[in-house]
């Protein structure tokens, strides 16, 4: 094989020096093996072909491979041939590609290359292939690679960096070279450079050749042996007692020790008359009458004997348990740990800016859903369960708009202020007919908004089914945005990050630079005040509704996008929204700001330290709240003075 | 409250003149007699046409209906307690009594086991010892979410006292912790709705961990057969528990009673209609507060360690935010402020919920559509929710004071946040006594 790598070489250093035989020429000198090839003899008649330079050469290995050469038995030539009559094949030139004439079946014998041989023959076509001028090709060749590398296909990959054109793969390529180097280099230090070069990566793949190299096996000794010891292991820290046992009786370093199971069986097995070893089965529920009984039976010769406790912790002591690295150079693996050092804080950095942007995208979700809530208790100090419902009519308004309009992009942009407008039209019917009424009353508000909540709920169930219903996104907001191999962010999400940050927006123009948006601070201050200065609180009210119910609306919308809509999407939002409103402080958009990004950036940042457990993730964030509410029991932006109304 | 004999003068108001001196606790609070004398009505009724003691007209399974029904009245009068009496709407009084459940499932369920366990053991040829016992109890429990150990959480389990004192202390502890950090920082109103809601919901998101000890979402089951009476059917059980549902309310309805009346009552209710006011005047009013919800969380737990052995199957979904709404939702439609209403409003609503979810209610045809009262008996209730808030804050119990003609009392000054709650007797109470 290496002298097929040699010649390779040299073939593609020069690729146009020696063409001075054709194809069938060279197979004819090796027809024999041509004919019927075998792995040990295929190599010689591959070394003369890769070294002939011919251009068909990677066609015909190729046809070769998927035996789709034929010998004429009458003259011995080789043609690539195919079954166009019953009984006649058109045969094809091998190296000119024209057809050449036909000949019958009973001339024609089929060239078939075993497993073995076809092995070999990719791997001489690899070389080929890095080199190809199509670039899916040679893409293809260095996946191929990439799936099962081995030693051999290091030179022709090395060789094919040089004359490679494409940056993108050329990258590919030089971050191959170097994991195959890292795995099979000739000499030490060539592997060290090469993982020196991984260390700069952040693949997954680069992580798992390192931890590959690093690959250990537990091994135990009387003493420690002369090895690339990864580390010792103490008995009763880094393994039970038990585990070190049943690893020296694994071994054959110590006898094995039948266990309370064991015990218990023989003693099963050996009962004669109502006793076992001298003693009466029923008084066998006591462990030490087992043992007595047990070893009166060992005592006999029909059992092993019990191994003592002592026993056992002297054998696991008189040993030496350890982890040694399959690699046997203690340099390759020095190096392969500190650059899987480097690489795994490379990849801390990056899952840290990852968990950044899923809780600002998380955050940006809170904070659209729980403005509305925000700024209406703020106002009007009371609280709306049915909140969560207007989410569901946004997201439901969504999904009816998509059954009309086919068109996703166009669905969207009607979508859009149309969940608006019918949540906010909802939440002025709400206030005028129920909230309304119950003013200074906030505990009963709090309970009929809730009826008002269940009975929607009910009813959407009622008119669109218990099954999740779909809100398709537009083709381009499908896909993420990849940073790297471990920092990417989904469009949608980027989508909804920017929909909030224009409610964030338009609310601090509404209410910092508008009329209404005066009135609204007046009234969130003093409501009794405000009238007096000639302001409607009434309708003030019945603004503020409408616009969070409104936002609500489209919160619906956005969350319908990635998450599915069902009746109970709005439900399982509510107390995020809460949590928001009350960690914010009420009635002010930095507060909900403020909130949305602690709850969403505390939630992702939990689900991250406990990844297996969002519900335990949950748990722990309320309890949070519940404990942060403690010392800021306002929120973090608390009114302040007069304004606070208490 | 001198200043009150001067200004109470409404037309219901009977003045002095009746209390000159102490009356019995029973005189005072004349609808605990009419209570207690209903509740025994009922129970010998149902009695007399039980399976178990009489003539059967009743099925074992609505016998266990009714003794549910009456666990549920408890935990509303601790319910109405809280929130009618006090102001506090707690939604976390349910999350109380799933854990009071819990804790007597944790015994039923390993008592039960350990039955079975022993029976399957007695087969083998040598008796098993205690250790293996314990081990195959644990996998039996928690095999089904792939644990073979019980949990520490479990270490009472085998005893039946220890686990009925845990009945009373997790509920009580946890309403005692969350109540004094939730008091002192003087969350109030709606803020601490939503904090104990949120509690509960913390709560219940727990236990679905598989890893919570308690089986995850499955939950404990097979709680309605009682370890220790294998040969005792199912229809003396339920009537039993039926008979301690009806005490233990009949004993629940007298503490209240006697809690919100006399001189802590008067606080109490001070706290509900004017907190700032209260403290003001020096009271203590954060302990008053954590007393009636460390109280109410109790009984809570207790009216939940009757009703889980009834309905036979605990899991987390019961402890969830919805159903300590709900419990809201009936005292607010049985009437606020009244022990009998809480009373009315929980056996009302929920019989009524079973029996329209149930399949019991006939479909509504109305021409154009059919009604079908699974699918819309929810809408229905969140309605007529809605309109009894808005129309009738007393509720049904507020019927009785149009019978009595009672109004509202006659005070100056702020009414308080919660009108359903008052009623006219309030303002009188403490006169009597002088």
């Amino acid at each position: 094989m290496l002298r097929l790598l040699k010649t390779l070489s040299v073939l593609l250093l020069l690729p146009l020096a020696a063409a001075a035989q054709d194809l069938q020429s060279i197979l004819q000198t090796h027809a024999e093996e041509a004919a019927s090839p075998s792995r040990q003899s295929v190599g010689t008649m591959l070394d003369d072909l890769a070294s002939s330079g011919l251009p068909e050469v990677a066609n015909f290995l190729e046809a070769y491979q998927d035996r789709d050469v034929w010998q004429r038995t009458t003259d011995g030539l080789f043609f690539y041939a195919e079954e166009t009559e019953d009984d006649l094949y058109t045969l094809t030139d091998i190296s000119t590609g024209e057809e050449v004439g036909t000949a019958p079946a009973s001339e024609m014998e089929q060239v078939r290359p075993n497993g073995g041989v076809r092995r070999e023959i990719a791997g001489a076509l690899v070389a080929f292939q890095l080199s190809d001028p199509d670039i899916d090709r040679r893409r293809t060749a260095v996946e191929a690679i990439a799936r099962s590398p081995s030693p051999d296909q290091i030179e022709p990959l090395r060789r094919s960096i040089e004359g490679e054109a494409d940056p993108a793969l050329l990258d590919r390529k030089q971050e191959l070279a170097s994991i195959l180097l890292a795995l099979y280099g000739e000499d030490s230090e060539a592997r060290i450079e090469a993982i020196g070069a991984l260390s700069g990566e952040l693949s997954v793949e680069a992580r798992s050749v390192l931890n590959q190299i690093l690959s250990t096996e537990q091994g135990v000794a009387p003493e420690l042996p002369e090895a690339n010891i990864a580390r010792v292991l103490v008995p009763g820290r880094q393994l039970t007692e038990a585990e070190a046992y049943a690893r020296l009786v694994e071994e054959d370093l110590a006898p094995p020790a039948p266990t309370d199971d064991d015990i218990r069986n023989a003693l099963a097995a050996n009962i004669e008359g109502g006793t076992v070893g001298g003693l009466p089965v029923t008084q066998l529920d006591d462990p030490a009458a087992r043992y007595t009984a047990y070893d009166a039976l060992a005592a006999e010769g029909t059992v092993p004997p019990r191994v003592p406790p002592e026993a056992r912790a002297a054998a696991v002591e008189s040993h030496v348990f350890f982890e040694a690295y399959d690699e046997p150079d203690p340099a390759v693996t020095d190096a392969a740990r500190a650059a899987l050092d480097e690489v795994r804080t490379r990849v801390g950095f990056g899952q840290v800016a990852d968990l950044t942007l899923d809780g600002l995208s998380l955050a940006s979700i809170y904070f659209l859903a729980a403005i509305g809530l925000a700024i209406t208790f703020g106002v009007m100090g009371v609280i709306n369960m049915a909140h969560g419902e207007f989410i569901m009519i946004g997201a439901y308004t969504g999904y009816v708009v998509q059954q009309f309009v086919p068109n996703y992009t166009v669905s969207l942009i009607i979508a859009l202020p149309l969940a608006f407008v019918i949540a906010a039209a909802a939440g002025i019917a709400l206030e005028r007919l129920v909230i309304r009424h119950l003013y200074h009353r906030p505990l009963e508000t709090l309970l009929a908004t809730f009826g008002i909540s269940i009975a929607l709920q009910q009813l959407a169930k009622n008119i669109f089914g218990t099954q999740a219903r779909p809100l398709t996104s537009p083709s381009w907001l499908d896909g993420a945005w990849i940073v790297n191999d471990v920092i990417q962010i989904s469009y949608i999400r980027i989508a909804i990050f920017v929909l909030a940050l224009i409610f964030l927006g338009l609310l601090l123009y509404i209410l910092k630079r508008t009329r209404l948006g005066l009135e609204v601070r007046a009234v969130t201050q003093n409501p009794g005040m405000a009238a007096s200065m000639g302001i409607n609180p009434d309708r003030i009210n019945m603004a503020t509704f409408g616009l969070g119910s409104g936002i609500a609306g489209i919160a619906g919308v956005a969350i319908g996008l990635y998450a599915q809509v069902t009746s109970e999407m709005g439900a399982n939002y509510i107390v995020q929204s809460f949590m928001t409103v009350v960690v914010g402080g009420v009635g002010n958009v930095w507060g909900t700001l403020a909130g949305a990004s602690l709850i969403g950036g505390l939630q992702k940042s939990i689900e991250w330290l406990n990844p297996s457990n969002t519900l335990a993730a949950q748990t722990y964030m309320i309890l949070f709240i519940i404990l942060f509410i403690q010392f800021r029991p306002k929120g973090i932006v608390a009114l302040k003075g007069r304004a606070a109304g208490d | 409250m001198t200043d009150a004999t001067e200004t109470a003068s409404g037309p219901g108001y009977r003045g002095p003149a009746t209390g000159g001196e102490r009356r019995s606790f029973i005189a005072r609070n004349p609808s605990v007699l009419w209570f207690l004398a209903a509740l025994a009505l009922f129970t010998l009724g149902v009695t007399i046409l039980s399976e178990a003691t009489g003539n059967g007209a009743l099925s074992t399974s609505f016998v266990k209906t009714l003794g549910k029904t009456l666990c549920l009245c408890l935990v509303a009068i601790a319910m109405d307690a809280v929130w009618g009496y006090c102001g506090i709407l707690s939604l976390g009084h349910m999350a109380f009594f799933g854990l009071g459940g819990y804790m007597i499932g944790m015994w039923l369920m390993y008592a039960r086991t350990e039955a079975i366990v022993l029976e399957s053991l007695a087969n083998q040829p040598i008796p098993p010892t205690p250790a293996e016992v314990e081990a195959a109890i644990g996998s039996q429990i928690m095999g089904v979410v792939g644990g073979s150990e019980l949990p520490d959480i479990w270490a009472f389990a085998h005893s039946l006292p220890l686990q009925l004192l845990l009945v009373v202390l997790v509920p009580g502890l946890l309403a005692l912790v969350f109540g004094w950090l939730a008091f002192r920082s003087r969350v109030t109103g709606v803020y601490l709705s939503i904090l104990t809601q949120a509690m509960t919901l913390a709560l219940s998101l727990y236990l679905f961990q598989n890893d919570s000890g308690l089986r995850g979402n499955n939950g404990l089951s097979g709680l309605q057969n009682i370890p220790g009476l294998p040969s005792t059917s199912q229809a003396w059980i339920s009537i039993s528990f039926f008979w301690a549902s009806a005490l233990a309310l009949g004993l629940g309805y007298l503490l209240f009673a006697w809690v919100v009346s006399g001189k802590m009552g008067s606080v109490i209710r001070g706290i509900r209609d004017n907190e700032a006011r209260v403290r003001f005047l020096g009271y203590p009013v954060e302990g008053f507060k954590l007393f009636v919800f460390t109280l109410t969380a109790v009984v809570a737990g207790l009216a939940g360690a009757l009703y889980y052995p009834q309905a036979g199957i605990i899991n987390p979904a019961e402890i969830a935010p919805i159903a300590s709404i709900y419990l809201a939702v009936w005292v607010a439609i049985g009437g606020r402020g009244r022990l009998y209403g809480a009373v009315i409003g929980a056996a009302f609503v929920s019989l009524l919920s079973s029996w329209f979810t149930g399949g019991g209610a006939p479909d509504l045809n109305l021409g154009f559509y059919l009604v079908q009262w699974t699918d819309w008996w929810l809408v229905l209730l969140g309605l007529s929710f809605v309109l009894v808030t808005l129309f009738a804050p007393k509720g049904i119990g507020g019927l009785f004071d149009l019978l009595r003609r009672r109004g509202d009392p006659d005070r100056d000054g702020d009414y308080g946040p919660d009108a359903g709650a008052w009623r006219k007797e309030e303002g009188e109470e403490e006169e009597i006594t002088r």
